[in-house]
């Protein structure tokens, strides 16, 4: 179970999250949705230890996170950017990620043949096209077996079989009980995969429930229909 | 054992960049020229302490917040990871500052051992001069990783450091002469020593000029240290103080890490 509590963070004037409390259940699918900027990567960021808040704390099963590390080996974390070092071979980035996990990897060599990552195993990542890069990303993320899979954007430039691999991953986790976080502005593919929405809007929680309750509270059939108009709605009264 | 590891990934990623081996390059040809055009190897180790109090920190400072920019991605990769911050940075700091004092050591000390500085009367000299490169390395690594920290902006961070090199190589020996002029009509020996010790610069320059033994050609402020510590004491202080001035900007990285978002 991942508790925020309060948390608060300002860069700059901007007040990215603003005394945000939220629980995220595990063995379920939460998506984390909003419009561009309300803070869904600050959040996940935060979760990470990678943004420090300004205010409030996040809590994964009792403990809080503030200045640990070792909480991290629980968390696998794709990124929203496939941003790798330029000089290293893929198989150097992998290499080096498991050495520093030291956890066993018991599902690398599937994923591996899955995606096709074999073909540009030996290249350095400068090389690769965004696509490729985010084949790794998933790769890194789910070659782990670890209880939190955190996912940012997912989606972003993976063709289509890529795409239905990552879904089938992530089904797959679900089955076994892992808890999974999603960013995603694909409102179809969080349709698929998540059970549980929460809503950010300008760093504050607007909605927690389940995908039903969404739909039924806004009146609309389809999940996209509903979030545009939440996204209409707050920013009508503004 | 984090720390290592890092270490190791940072040298092995510095090892395929061009810019190890321009820097190796560039200190092997300052050595075989200065041998060159000197003749004799003490001439060519006081030569080369003008040339290393500068340039060491200089290149240093480049390099420090060029691979700090460089290298965000694997920053906000390994974050990501059980890994703590601390040891994230503080093996950086280390891997650059290692690998930087590798190139100068080998890039000068082929040659000069090529030219028989190992069994000449200056060996201690040349010794303690690398020693001191090696420190001015570390010491403006860290100076350069504080401001890229402190700055997300690339061309400010790259101004901010330049500007710092300049501040300790030129500009402060300026003030500092200015206000020993200023000020001739007072005691002012402790005034100068302290002056030197915040300068890491100065404070080599000093360190290696003990050493020669030629302290007087510093003029007043060698002089001054010379006659307040005499040799070996002052070497130990001088030595005292760069210690601590690695171990500061250290500190102040990790401190400016700590809080940073990624």
């Amino acid at each position: 179970m991942i508790q925020i509590r309060g948390l608060t963070k300002t860069f700059g004037k901007l007040r990215v999250l603003d005394d945000l409390h939220l629980d995220i259940a595990e063995s379920r699918v939460t998506a984390i949705l909003g419009p561009n900027g309300s803070g869904k990567t600050t959040l996940i960021k935060s979760i990470l230890g990678m943004v420090v808040p300004d205010k409030g704390d996040v809590w994964i099963d009792g403990t809080s996170v503030r200045g640990q590390w070792a909480y991290r080996r629980n968390i696998s974390y794709m990124s929203q950017i496939a941003n790798f070092p330029a000089n290293l071979r893929v198989r150097e980035v992998v290499d080096m990620i498991r050495e520093i996990r030291q956890q066993p990897a018991p599902n690398m060599d599937e994923i591996v043949r899955r995606l096709g990552v074999g073909r540009f195993w030996n290249k350095q990542m400068q090389h690769l096209s965004g696509g490729m890069r985010q084949k790794v990303n998933v790769l890194l993320t789910f070659m782990f077996d670890t209880p939190i899979y955190i996912l940012d954007e997912p989606t972003t430039g993976l063709d289509p079989l890529a795409l239905m691999h990552l879904k089938e991953l992530i089904v797959q986790r679900k089955a076994q009980g892992r808890t999974i976080l999603i960013t995603s502005h694909i409102m179809g593919f969080v349709e698929e995969m998540a059970q549980h929405v929460a809503f950010l809007v300008e760093g504050r929680l607007y909605f927690d429930g389940s995908l039903e309750e969404l739909k039924q509270r806004t009146g609309t059939d389809t999940l996209e229909q509903s979030i545009a108009e939440i996204i209409k709605r707050n920013y009508a009264a503004v | 054992m984090q720390l290592y590891k890092i270490v190791r990934y940072v040298i092995r990623d510095l090892l395929r960049s061009r810019w190890t081996y321009v820097y190796f390059a560039f200190y092997y040809l300052l050595g075989m020229v200065l041998l060159f055009i000197n003749r004799d190897l003490s001439k060519a180790v006081i030569t080369l302490m003008n040339i290393i109090t500068i340039l060491t920190p200089l290149i240093g400072t480049v390099f420090g917040v060029m691979y700090y920019y460089n290298s965000r991605e694997f920053i906000q990769l390994l974050l990501a990871q059980p890994l703590r911050r601390d040891m994230l940075f503080s093996g950086q700091y280390i891997g650059v500052s290692l690998s930087l004092s590798l190139s100068l050591i080998l890039g000068l000390g082929i040659p000069f051992s090529m030219y028989g500085v190992l069994y000449s009367g200056v060996i201690w000299d040349f010794a303690v001069l690398l020693v001191i490169g090696g420190f001015l390395t570390f010491i403006f690594v860290g100076l350069a990783l504080v401001v890229a920290l402190a700055n997300d902006n690339r061309i400010k961070g790259f101004g901010y450091a330049i500007f710092l090199w300049l501040a300790f190589a030129v500009v402060y020996d300026g003030l500092f002469l200015l206000g020993l002029l200023y000020f001739r009509d007072y005691p002012l020996e402790k005034f100068a020593l302290g002056g030197v010790l915040v300068n890491p610069i100065d404070l080599s320059r000093i360190l290696i000029l003990l050493k020669l033994d030629i302290a007087a050609l510093m003029g007043f402020t060698g002089a001054v240290f010379k006659k307040v510590f005499g040799t070996s004491v002052g070497m130990i202080m001088a030595f005292g103080a760069l210690l601590l001035w690695v171990w500061i900007p250290w500190q102040l990285m990790l401190w400016y890490a700590r809080r940073k978002d990624f």
